[in-house]
């Protein structure tokens, strides 16, 4: 479980993050929603350790990140899964070689061993044909998929997405949100996943938190958003005339 | 002066907590690839011309009848001993190697690897940076060395085959007057230079942020920086040691 308290950030005297408080629950996936600018990401990176929250703490089964000794600190990292919004492959190594990685610099394993979870990580995402493949030659979906394979290479206990669906088509979208679903409750994984997608809320949201200009104005699951009296929340869902004539 | 600090400061992360040491002499064998051998052919081109340009007008201005026309070889020697390959290469490598380092480092910062390395619980900085400034102050020397004889080797080129100088006159003046020590000299520049040009150039890259044309930015400052640097550092070094 991950608990975020009181979070608050602020650039420049601008305040992005104003008190979040939060918890999110293991194999659930959580997802963070809200408009471009909100401190969705922000959040995300005060959570990964990538930006120091000005005020507050996240607690990862109880452990503080941000008040721990160094060693602690290191063990959560290293049980942390984090897919980018680009995927963040490195260009110079091939497919394999980027979903290896974290092995190779973290672990002491056997090249065979390696292999065998490399190879296994990659048929989870559907890509054991692609190994040998250079991030520049294949597609933005399949890029996320390495990304996923990569983040969960180590077995994480929590793991993070940001926009995964971001640049992809309709299909590849659901299907990347599917594999994202099955791996959080295949592996009891906690997941937080930071959209806008309409589609993964209603799909795989089954807590959603929603963000309006740094704050957290909504919480509960995708059966319930619908039905909101939020205002803001009820403008960021129903944000096209169609649905707006739909709700009505 | 707080870039200064934030520099010093960034030297001070890649001797942080790193990773384990055969990751360290992979890295390092790769950046002495990518820096060191990839470099050899500008380096090779660069010195012969400047070898030959240097002993076609040092012959030009040496027109007395009482200096004998092989102090042509040493002035030729000890132009590139002393300056023009441990500084010029330098300045070249400064130009091909900085760029390369900062617009790396700075792409990888934007597209967000080195938030993935860092997150990974990886010291992205000493991972990253460490092996590449190591990799330049092995490399550079090798290079100015290098260098050095392919300059003399032009210079005796263009002089026989011109006819500027004989080779009898050449290879006595070559071996006139020398120093040993200016050896040495030659080999400290480089070394120095090398950590410069490694150094400024990963500390542009890694702290890019916003886009390409910041990177493009980083790119250019890194060699205008290490340019500046190279010169100081040269003339600190001249009065230091000579």
């Amino acid at each position: 479980m991950i608990e975020v308290n009181n979070i608050s950030k602020a650039f420049n005297g601008k305040e992005v993050l104003k008190g979040i408080t939060s918890s999110f629950q293991k194999g659930e996936t959580n997802l963070i929603i809200g408009g471009s600018g909100t401190g969705k990401s922000v959040l995300l990176k005060c959570m990964i350790g990538l930006v120091k929250p000005d005020q507050g703490n996240v607690l990862y089964n109880g452990r503080d990140f941000y008040n721990c000794d160094k060693e602690t600190q290191q063990s959560i990292r290293r049980e942390m899964g984090v897919l980018f919004q680009g995927g963040a492959l490195f260009d110079s190594k091939t497919v394999e070689e980027n979903v290896r990685f974290p092995l190779d610099m973290l672990t002491d394993q056997s090249i065979q061993e390696k292999q065998e979870r490399v190879a296994f990580c990659l048929q989870r995402v559907g890509l054991e044909a692609a190994a040998k493949r250079m991030p520049s030659e294949i597609s933005g979906g399949m890029k996320k998929r390495v990304g996923i394979a990569r983040a969960i290479v180590m077995n994480p206990m929590y793991l993070f997405c940001d926009e995964p669906n971001s640049g992809l088509d309709p299909l590849t979208s659901v299907k990347i949100d599917e594999l994202i679903k099955e791996i959080t409750e295949e592996y009891q994984i906690t997941t937080i996943i930071i959209t806008h997608d309409m589609n993964s809320v209603m799909e795989i949201g089954q807590n959603i938190m929603f963000l309006y200009q740094g704050s957290k104005l909504w919480e509960g699951t995708n059966s319930n958003i619908i039905s909101t009296d939020v205002p803001e929340l009820k403008e960021f869902l129903f944000s096209n005339k169609l649905l707006r004539e739909m709700e009505r | 002066m707080s870039v200064i600090g934030k520099y010093f400061i960034f030297l001070g992360t890649l001797f942080g907590k790193g990773e384990k040491l055969s990751v360290y002499w992979r890295r390092l064998m790769e950046e002495c690839v990518g820096i060191g051998v990839s470099s050899i052919f500008i380096v090779a081109i660069v010195s012969t011309f400047i070898g030959a340009v240097s002993c076609i007008q040092t012959a030009y201005n040496l027109v007395s009848p009482i200096i004998p026309i092989s102090t042509v070889a040493l002035i030729v020697r000890d132009m590139e001993i002393l300056e023009l390959a441990p500084t010029i290469t330098c300045i070249v490598l400064a130009g091909k190697v900085g760029s390369n380092i900062a617009s790396e480092l700075g792409t990888m910062r934007i597209t967000e690897q080195i938030d993935a390395l860092e997150v990974m619980g990886i010291n992205s900085s000493s991972y990253l940076v460490l092996p590449k400034i190591i990799a330049a102050m092995i490399t550079f020397p090798m290079l100015v060395i290098f260098s050095a004889f392919l300059g003399i080797l032009g210079g005796y080129l263009a002089g026989t085959l011109t006819g500027v100088i004989t080779e009898r006159d050449f290879l006595y003046g070559i071996r006139d007057s020398f120093v040993p020590y200016n050896i040495f000299f030659m080999c400290v520049k480089p070394f120095v230079f090398g950590f410069l040009i490694a150094s400024i150039s990963s500390f542009k890259g890694f702290f890019t942020s916003g886009g390409a044309l910041e990177v493009g930015k980083a790119s250019t400052d890194a060699v205008t920086n290490s340019c500046i640097s190279i010169l100081i550092a040269d003339y600190l070094l001249a009065q230091l040691l000579l």
